[in-house]
């Protein structure tokens, strides 16, 4: 499937209910047909590669909210 | 050969040969598994995997051609369903770089009993029941070594019945395949092809690949919205003997395809750990069947409608492993008391899906 957009899926613990920021574990992908998948951080996914080379063609995965 | 040697002799056969064991590499050969849908319409914009388990619609540049996957009980006798694609749209003006194969793909760890690249490489053979309905007579079945960038073509001429067909397989004494999870092999059935991939010599020997040798001599599904492409039974196994199709029982054939692709059916209550009582510091956990092949992807079509006083707003992957997910669940607004649990109870018939495919 072709990608439309990524964003990187904001990751945190809560400690003293405040929230600590943590490095990312999974991209949302926005895909040509109109469906979404959360994709984790991982070179064995498949997902995760297609990811890598849509960032290699010049695009960019949007940053966390 | 004596009584006695004949015996001797079958008895090896028999215990060391093809005969013994799970024989067949493919999943889903039988297309039992449909977890996905039974039925897509309007394919051929990006490759993907649709609707039987395993089974992958690979598409090369654009094409204008479009078509349907669906399950069929048309069926050669012994199975209970089978594949069929139908050109919904033509494409008559064929980009070089166009092809359709639909394909399965596997892991190299599973496949060293071939030996590929050492002396005593296997012969294996592949077997499928296929039939056409059109014009569009004549396909490719490609084996392609990924971890060598080698492969090996047989053309086949279909027609309107069911037949058995058989591709033997020498043993390629170049190039081991990886022992891991990764993609090793792919076995393609070639529908319709652009001219990068048919303008030389069909690679009917272990060779390096050639773009060029690849698919020469298909037919194109899409010349005409009569085509139909039916498969079934479709068998690979190490021998030079093709041997009956080994059915699988139902669960133990889901249970493969699983390690690939599984959807989670939601229950009526499914509970949210409340970490804290603000909106977002929730989870929603559910375990794996079976291992998948790696960390999967995650969606869901889960509503996030107003359940038990609470609003959900929306559910993402926060960490998993090959075997358990949990999600991240955000709410409408601060609730819930921080260390407890809630359940939500809308989510009966509804679904989410994991996906580790090759």
């Amino acid at each position: 499937m072709s990608i439309k957009s990524a964003k990187y899926i904001k990751n945190f613990r809560v400690e003293d209910e405040e929230e600590v920021i943590l490095e990312p574990f999974a991209i949302t992908v926005n895909y040509q047909n109109g469906s979404n998948w959360d994709v984790p951080i991982n070179t064995a996914n498949t997902d995760y590669q297609a990811i890598l080379e849509w960032v290699a063609e010049g695009n960019t995965i949007a940053e966390a909210d | 050969m004596t009584k006695a040697a004949e015996l001797a002799k079958m008895g090896e056969v028999l215990t060391n040969s093809q005969l013994s064991g799970r024989r067949n590499l493919f999943y889903n050969g039988n297309f039992q598994c449909w977890q996905r849908s039974t039925s897509e319409t309007g394919l051929g914009a990006s490759s993907g995997y649709f609707t039987a388990d395993r089974w992958k619609a690979d598409i090369g540049a654009t094409s204008a051609g479009r078509f349907t996957m669906n399950r069929t009980t048309s069926t050669p006798d012994g199975f209970n369903y089978g594949l069929v694609i139908n050109c919904t749209t033509t494409d008559t003006s064929i980009a070089a770089g166009e092809f359709l194969l639909v394909q399965q793909r596997f892991e190299g760890q599973d496949l060293q009993h071939l030996k590929k690249g050492s002396s005593s490489a296997e012969t294996a053979i592949l077997s499928f029941y296929a039939k056409i309905v059109g014009s569009a007579t004549d396909i490719v079945v490609e084996v392609f070594d990924n971890d060598n960038a080698r492969h090996i073509c047989k053309k086949f001429t279909l027609t309107t019945d069911w037949v058995r067909y058989y591709f033997t397989i020498p043993g390629d004494t170049t190039g081991s395949l990886d022992q891991d999870n990764a993609q090793s092999m792919t076995v393609s059935f070639c529908l319709h092809s652009g001219s990068t991939y048919t303008g030389g010599t069909l690679a009917t020997d272990w060779a390096a690949n050639d773009n060029s040798n690849r698919f020469v001599g298909v037919d194109s599904i899409f010349s005409s919205t009569s085509n139909e492409f039916h498969l079934a039974g479709v068998q690979w196994e190490v021998g030079s003997q093709a041997t009956p199709f080994e059915h699988r029982s139902f669960g133990e054939e889901l249970a493969l395809c699983q390690r690939y692709f599984y959807q989670y059916e939601g229950t009526g209550v499914e509970w949210i750990y409340c970490e804290g009582n603000t909106s977002n510091h929730k989870f929603w956990a559910f375990q794996l069947p079976v291992s998948m092949r790696t960390v999967p992807s995650f969606s869901h079509g889960f509503s996030h409608g107003t359940s038990n006083g609470v609003t959900i707003s929306s559910i993402a992957l926060l960490s998993s492993s090959d075997s358990r997910i949990i999600t991240r669940v955000a709410y409408a607004s601060a609730n819930g008391s921080a260390n407890t649990m809630h359940h939500t109870d809308g989510w009966n018939g509804e679904y989410a899906f994991l996906s580790a495919e090759l």
